[in-house]
């Protein structure tokens, strides 16, 4: 028997360490130590319910366990083989306790390929990475196939960069296999920036074997000897595991010299970012990785001609990577089985924003949003409606009612006005303004610009400012006009994918919520009740009974009434903080 | 940017800069690199440090401020005690962290990137702690705390006090 402990960020952050050593400690009381084993993994995706712990082989499932329930799981389950009812996952449908994951809404829509042994295996032990097919890939692609075979299964499977812009993944390969050079570099994207996307994070917490070994079956394809990781430093975890990943596969002799006893030599070190979002951007992550600021250079010349130290490189991305030795293992054509005509395979999404199942998710190309949302992501937050979810993060758009219903990938969301990205999927109600979710984006775009050239730094600069106003009441007509030809501008001359992709937002949310737009500019009215300065806070005079908690609250005086009777607000004084909607313990004060 | 702060380098400090540039053979490639190993030693770095690595990889002090002031990680400013970040990633700002973050201003007293005068608490947004199951998610110094509300606010600083 196995018991499976979650080391995600998010259960490691509702001290899901603590969990491991109560269960550890009661095994131990019960003198069970050497019969149970308990085991911390990487990420089981399902962060909405953690910290969560799994009971194999049954795969039973429990929920928001704390540290103290160790005792009655170790008591109850593993001694009497009585699961722990409490502790299971209740189906908000049906109200009815779920035995095991296999048959939570949650799971049964997934595909498991990047994540296939996250929150299986305990990330830490090369072993176990081992005994489930981990590095047969890399044996059979160095002993049975030539270079050739390798990158013509990677293009037959149809593999795009799952990293943001779906670039064929084999045909990458094939162009930096055909550059000579005496010194080639494979290197993995591990700088994930995009706020609200968390996938690669967890491939490298939870697999990060699967990711030395596609480097190198990479390696081994272009004919490089070195392997790159450049990770973000703010993902200390992850860093961790690969530094033991890295120690442990030198150990084996499947990193280092005469790999499988061949004269195969491939070696992988990891660089460290220091937190610029610019840096996903290849030729940016290759300024930084030589200690130089993280601006990216015109294109060509690509990477795989003129990399890292001038010398051909082949950027992939973390998630991409973990689907090699897959595709090797199983074939290119069950992998190209899996997705649409023009995306194969799966991808990953991180489900968050207000949906009830926040969590990572792999699953087929093609899946139709309403699926994501509303059968694996358990619907709206509070019983609230749908409004839109955003994809591809700053770079990306927002998708509304009408595309529910459409096949999810690559192509498909660049039609709808958005695009794939890494994988963010930040759901929204009706209570998020759209303006302001333009805002917020367009904020971090300027934060992060890198300032090389004019369009990013200055343009978006000028578009967060134009947001601003009409998030204000400033606002005019002729302004949403002026929004659509900057970014137009912005992304017609921006140098790189950051301020090309930058607008993107904006002109996403101007042509799904026009009339939200509109209400702002005409009405000085925000729909959704969301943007401060344009709220008005009124009292209810029914339904207050002169308290005066509001009054005393005030932080300007603008409320006036006597003890036990009715108060108003002045409006003219009135700075709209929210103190008295806060304060007010009856409901009496009206947000409109 | 915030106000300067001048510092005098005692000879320990210089050693210990020249230890880590030593480290990585005075390789100005290893810039990056070498920053790191600084600001984890002396918890930020002062335009006095940035002078001593440059002089060290013999590059200029402006290859080293472009750096420095290039990444979020770098910071030329100390932080506090207790540095409080306030999870600004997407996920958490639809749940409400922005009003989180007014709260600790309101609060503290402080901007994003300053530090209280008793050096005890600094403020600061980063980008997406990847726990969006708990947003809004605010840390202090290594400890997590999830669905935050305003109205916790205060106790949470207590907790330090």
């Amino acid at each position: 028997m196995h018991l499976l402990v979650c080391g995600g960020t998010g259960c490691r952050a509702s001290e899901s360490n603590l969990i491991l050593e109560s269960l550890k400690r009661e095994l131990e009381e019960k003198g069970l130590s050497s019969e149970v084993q308990v085991i911390m993994t990487g990420c089981f995706g399902f962060c909405e319910k953690g910290p969560v712990v799994k009971v194999m082989p049954d795969n039973t499932f429990y929920v928001h366990v704390k540290p103290e329930d160790a005792g009655i799981i170790v008591a109850e389950h593993v001694i009497k083989g009585r699961p722990v009812q409490r502790l299971l996952y209740v189906d908000p449908k049906s109200k009815e306790q779920v035995p095991d994951s296999k048959h939570m809404g949650f799971y049964r829509k997934q595909i498991r390929i990047a994540l296939r042994n996250c929150g299986f295996i305990n990330p830490e032990n090369i072993d176990e990475y081992i005994a489930r097919d981990g590095y047969a890939s890399l044996g059979k692609c160095i002993s049975e196939l030539t270079p050739a075979d390798v990158i013509d299964i990677i293009k037959k499977s149809g593999l795009r960069g799952r990293g943001g812009a779906g670039f064929p993944t084999g045909l990458k390969w094939e162009i930096a296999s055909k550059n000579k050079a005496d010194q080639k570099y494979v290197v993995c994207n591990a700088d994930e920036g995009d706020p609200g996307a968390f996938m690669d994070r967890s491939v490298l917490e939870g697999d990060p074997h699967s990711v030395l070994e596609a480097m190198t079956i990479c390696g081994y394809a272009i004919g490089a000897s070195k392997g790159l990781i450049y990770i973000r430093a703010e993902y200390p975890l992850a860093i961790h595991r690969l530094k033991i990943a890295l120690k442990q596969s030198k150990e084996y002799g499947l990193l280092g010299k005469n790999i499988f006893g061949t004269d195969f030599n491939f070696d992988i070190e990891l660089r460290y970012g220091a937190g610029a979002f610019v840096c996903g951007e290849e030729t940016a992550l290759i300024s930084s990785m030589e200690g130089r600021r993280g601006e990216p250079t015109n294109k060509p010349p690509f990477p795989a001609e003129k990399g890292f130290f001038g010398k051909p490189s082949n950027v992939n991305n973390v998630e991409t990577f973990a689907n090699i030795p897959v595709i090797i293992s199983k074939g290119w054509e069950w992998f190209s089985s899996i997705g649409t005509e023009k995306s194969k395979g799966t991808k990953v999404f991180a489900l968050a924003g207000k949906i009830n199942n926040v969590g990572l998710i792999e699953v087929p190309m093609g899946t139709t949003l309403r699926e994501i949302i509303f059968e694996i992501g358990g619907g709206i937050k509070n019983g609230k409606k749908f409004k839109a979810v955003q994809t591809g993060g700053p770079s990306g758009g927002c998708l509304t009612e009408k595309h529910l219903d459409t096949p999810i990938d690559f192509d498909n969301l660049v039609a709808a006005g958005s695009m794939m990205g890494s994988g963010g999927m930040i759901v929204m109600d009706e209570d998020d303004c759209m303006v302001s979710i333009a805002k917020f984006f367009l904020a971090f775009t300027v934060e992060e610009s890198c300032g090389k050239c004019a369009p990013c730094r200055v343009g978006n600069k000028r578009l967060l400012e134009l947001l601003t106003h009409i998030t204000k009441g400033n606002g005019t007509m002729a302004d949403i006009d002026r929004l659509k030809n900057m970014c137009n501008v912005i992304k017609d001359t921006s140098l790189c994918g950051l301020g090309q992709t930058s607008p993107n937002p904006v002109l996403s949310t101007i042509n799904n919520f026009m009339d939200e737009y509109v209400a702002h500019v005409t009405e000085k009215r925000c729909p959704a009740g969301s943007c401060r300065e344009l709220m008005k806070y009124s009292i209810i005079v029914d339904k207050c009974v002169g308290c005066t908690a509001c009054a005393r609250g005030c932080p300007v005086n603008a409320i006036s009434g006597e003890r036990k009777g009715p108060h108003f607000i002045d409006q003219e004084k009135c700075i709209k903080c929210g103190a008295c909607f806060e304060k007010c313990k009856f409901g009496a004060v009206l947000i409109k | 940017m915030s106000t300067t702060i001048k510092i005098e380098l005692r000879q320990q400090d210089l050693k210990k800069i020249h230890e880590i540039c030593d480290s990585f053979n005075n390789e100005p490639l290893e810039l990056i690199n070498i920053l790191h190993k600084t600001q984890e030693h002396f918890g930020y770095l002062p335009a006095e440090i940035q002078d001593a690595v440059a002089d060290k990889l013999n590059i200029s002090t402006a290859q080293v401020y472009g750096v420095v002031t290039f990444y979020s990680f770098f910071t030329m400013t100390p932080k506090g005690k207790h540095p409080i970040s306030i999870c600004m990633g997407t996920a958490c700002y639809v749940r409400g962290a922005e009003r989180i973050l007014d709260e600790f201003k309101k609060e503290l007293g402080l901007q994003v990137g300053q530090t209280t005068p008793d050096g005890k608490f600094s403020l600061s947004s980063l980008r997406c702690v990847g726990a969006c199951g708990l947003a809004p998610v605010v840390i202090v110094g290594n400890k997590t705390y999830g669905r935050v509300a305003p109205d916790d606010v205060k106790a949470i600083l207590k907790e330090y006090e």
